[in-house]
């Protein structure tokens, strides 16, 4: 939400300090309703147009806009920041997988089923194609073509034509089903937008320049549409990039509403590698749709997993659950490596322990999701906590030995450990997760 | 409608740095190349200039590295030999430059002497004339022994040559300096550290103009938001003025990638998430591709099909 100023609202409040609302003059009500303290009904004497006036300033520079039917929608916008590090992206990239015109029936069935296999769970998080967008010109029955997609695929649709009377005849074909019409362009958009009304659906817009767009989104929504998309095609990568950049800063740094939709880019590539790191590019590069070709595991996994990490909150620890993991086929021989639960330091090691093909234990300690350096600095974790998780997960009625392999950053836990635990032989590990496989292969004979 | 105006008001200039030499310059090589020189982020042109576009160093390492045999495939049989291997990268995969890392020499894998390890330089820099990137094998009391025999061997090249760490820098300043070689700062994923090395490199006596910036790199789903994070932070802080972060970047894609599941496993262990063949180089292409975004000016990358990409990617984003 944009912060309101208590001078913003003070301008709209009727300034007669009636006192009617509890306090002593208009100003000190309006810095109560700044401070979110009091709510602008408060005020018994609120004009409507003084209340409508503020929830314009009010409401977010970019629109959050949703697509598809209850049950299987896709919501994105409402970005507040241009770089993750100011706060953090909040609506993650959808990847719409295309389904061009020219596919027979029967290869459009085979891609609505490989769209619904599309997900996959990694790092604990399920990654998934989020809209399917199906080019309804040129081919015979496109309205029969959709409904049976509709039906069929798991995910929300986008129809994507350039021809208004097919998206008309497409998107009443599919009554309930809330597909982002693709796309309008200034010369049709007041009929596309009557339609989009209509039918409650979200309506996409291109134009050849920001300023056209802007033009365009305000006819659009004075025939009541304000759930907008911007649309672009990538013909030139850069340009797509700074018009994305000018669009967004315009939003949310100077609160432009013409422009405070999301964005829609269309992947123009020439190959399958060439579409999925531009895909990628423009996942990091404000683009909340991506609309593809690729549905083959090969091409998503990369763009899925680069959405992925862009849109992780920065300002929490990414931390994985403190327990005793087994990797790969241990048994009671297997060594045991005490590590912290900092997602980035836990499958690191894991990574390098399947690396080395020397099952192990991996106790992780509970360090609030920070890596080793920064947890001791913090009193997160020491010689006792650690004890005291191996105890917690019960590891030594997993292994007959009794070494324990430490973080190498922790040379000082050794004798203390060895002095208070029953683990007697503490081996410190290597500072750097990529030397598990040579420590391992050469410390556990 | 006329837009607000939304241009930023980017004041300073990230430090350019050449790497490499020519004949009338005291080296061999048949090129330089040129990175940083921005004062604005990538692609965003209509308020500042971006003079250099980022470059692609071909991985080479002195014996083979632990890859998967997909990667090792496409390389070919010059992956035994570093010379091969560079000359391979240069004339079939296209790269910019190479980057050497002298793996062997670590002490507890083939303990490769630094003599060995500066005849591999000899004759890497024999072998192609595109500039070089020297690194050791990331074993700090071994490294300052390797480094100072390479950066002989390579005198008058103008190569870069690192690391220089928070903890272990005098050494390769030194032999920077004496040598008259370009540096790598490097911090281990923390923009803190980063800076603190760029400062003991200045107390130093080491110009910054000579440095380039290595955040440690993470491939793609493993810290890859740390690190893009820190790239894009370091390059905002350049071009608005902090002289200590005006430095262009460096990424290891190829070092990285090639060791994480996704870019290792096939589908038997994977299932579901594709064939190894094309997953492997796309997950090094996808991570590269990110970094490009992020503010990265040379990508150390591996594999030959991910190089292609990266290519064509720069390219459309020139």
């Amino acid at each position: 939400m944009a912060a309101l100023t208590g001078m913003q609202i003070y301008k709209n409040l009727p300034r007669s300090n009636c006192k009617e609302c509890g306090f002593p003059t208009c100003m000190a009500f309006a810095m109560q309703v700044a401070a979110k303290q009091k709510a602008l009904g408060d005020c018994p004497r609120i004009t409507d147009d003084a209340k409508n006036s503020l929830a314009d300033a009010s409401s977010p520079p970019m629109k959050l806009v949703t697509i598809g039917p209850e049950g299987k929608q896709f919501t994105f916008g409402q970005e507040t920041v241009m770089f993750r590090h100011e706060e953090r992206f909040h609506h993650a990239t959808g990847v719409a997988v295309r389904i061009r015109g020219a596919l027979t029936e029967m290869q459009v069935d085979e891609l609505v089923a490989a769209i619904n296999r599309a997900d996959f769970m990694r790092a604990g998080e399920k990654l998934a194609v989020a809209l399917c967008a199906v080019e309804v010109d040129g081919y015979a029955d496109p309205a029969g073509r959709v409904q049976r997609i509709a039906q069929n695929c798991r995910v929300p649709l986008i129809l994507m034509g350039d021809n208004p009377e097919t998206l008309c005849a497409t998107a009443q074909a599919i009554p309930g089903q809330r597909p982002l019409l693709c796309k309008a362009t200034p010369a049709n958009v007041e009929f596309l937008a009557k339609l989009a009304a209509g039918a409650k659906c979200a309506l996409a817009i291109g134009a050849g320049t920001l300023e056209e767009l802007a033009d365009a989104t305000q006819k659009a929504k004075a025939n009541c549409v304000d759930d907008l998309v911007l649309a672009f095609s990538d013909k030139n990568t850069s340009e797509t990039i700074r018009q994305l950049t000018i669009a967004r800063r315009a939003a949310i740094k100077k609160n432009f509403r013409a422009l405070g939709y999301p964005a829609l880019v269309e992947v123009n590539a020439d190959s399958p590698e060439a579409e999925t790191v531009l895909a990628a590019t423009f996942a990091a590069k404000y683009a909340g749709i991506v609309v593809i070709n690729g549905h083959e595991p090969w091409e998503l996994l990369p763009v899925l997993t680069t959405i992925q990490s862009i849109y992780t909150n920065p300002q929490v620890p990414n931390a994985v659950e403190a327990k005793l993991y087994a990797i790969g086929s241990v048994t009671e021989n297997s060594p045991v490596i005490v590590t912290t639960n900092f997602s980035l330091t836990y499958f690191s090691v894991a990574g390098e322990v399947e690396r080395s093909k020397i099952p192990c234990y991996i106790s992780v300690v509970n360090t609030e999701g920070l890596g080793v350096l920064n947890s001791y600095a913090g009193d997160k974790i020491s010689p006792e906590k650690v004890l005291k998780t191996l105890q917690e997960q019960k590891v030594a009625e997993h292994v007959k030995h009794r070494k324990l392999i430490i973080p190498g950053l922790l040379p000082i836990f050794k004798g203390e450990l060895e002095d208070i635990s029953e683990w007697k032989e503490v081996i410190i590990g290597p500072e750097s997760a990529s030397k598990i496989p040579a420590f391992l292969n050469s410390v556990w004979k | 409608m006329q837009l607000p105006d939304v241009n930023e008001k980017w004041t300073h200039r990230i430090n350019t740095v050449t790497i490499g030499a020519t004949k009338e310059q005291g080296g061999t090589r048949g090129k330089t190349i040129t990175v940083g020189g921005q004062t604005t982020l990538p692609s965003l042109t209509f308020e500042g200039a971006t003079p250099n576009k980022p470059v692609i160093a071909g991985y080479v390492a002195d014996t083979p590295p632990d890859w998967p045999d997909t990667l090792k495939n496409a390389i070919g049989k010059e992956i035994n030999s570093p010379a091969e291997w560079a000359r391979k990268c240069v004339e079939t995969f296209g790269v910019d430059m190479i980057n050497l890392s002298l793996i062997g020499a670590d002490p507890s894998g083939k303990n490769s002497t630094p003599a060995e390890c500066a005849r591999v330089v000899e004759s890497v820099l024999k072998a192609v004339d595109v500039p070089l990137i020297i690194r050791g094998c990331n074993d700090e009391e071994k490294d300052n022994l390797v480094l100072l025999e390479c950066s002989q061997a390579s005198r008058g090249e103008n190569c870069l040559i690192g690391s220089a760490k928070e903890k272990n820098y005098r050494t390769v300043v030194a032999i920077c300096k004496a040598d008259k070689h370009k540096i790598i700062a490097e911090a281990p994923v923390d923009i803190n550290i980063g800076k603190q090395v760029n400062i003991l490199l200045q107390d130093s006596g080491f110009d910054l103009n000579d440095v380039v910036m290595f955040q440690t790199t993470a491939a793609l789903g493993y810290g890859l938001d740390y690190v893009y994070t820190i790239l894009e932070r370091a390059r905002t802080t350049g071009i608005k003025g902090d002289k200590l972060m005006a430095m262009p970047q460096l990424c290891d894609v190829g070092g990285e990638t090639w060791r994480v599941k996704e870019a290792v496993a096939d589908e038997d262990v994977l299932p579901g998430w594709g064939s190894l063949q094309k997953r492997g180089p796309m997950w090094e292409a996808a991570c590269a591709a990110a970094y490009l975004q992020a503010g990265a000016d040379i990508l150390i990358m591996a594999h030959p099909a991910a190089i292609a990409t990266i290519k064509m990617l720069i390219q459309r984003l020139s």
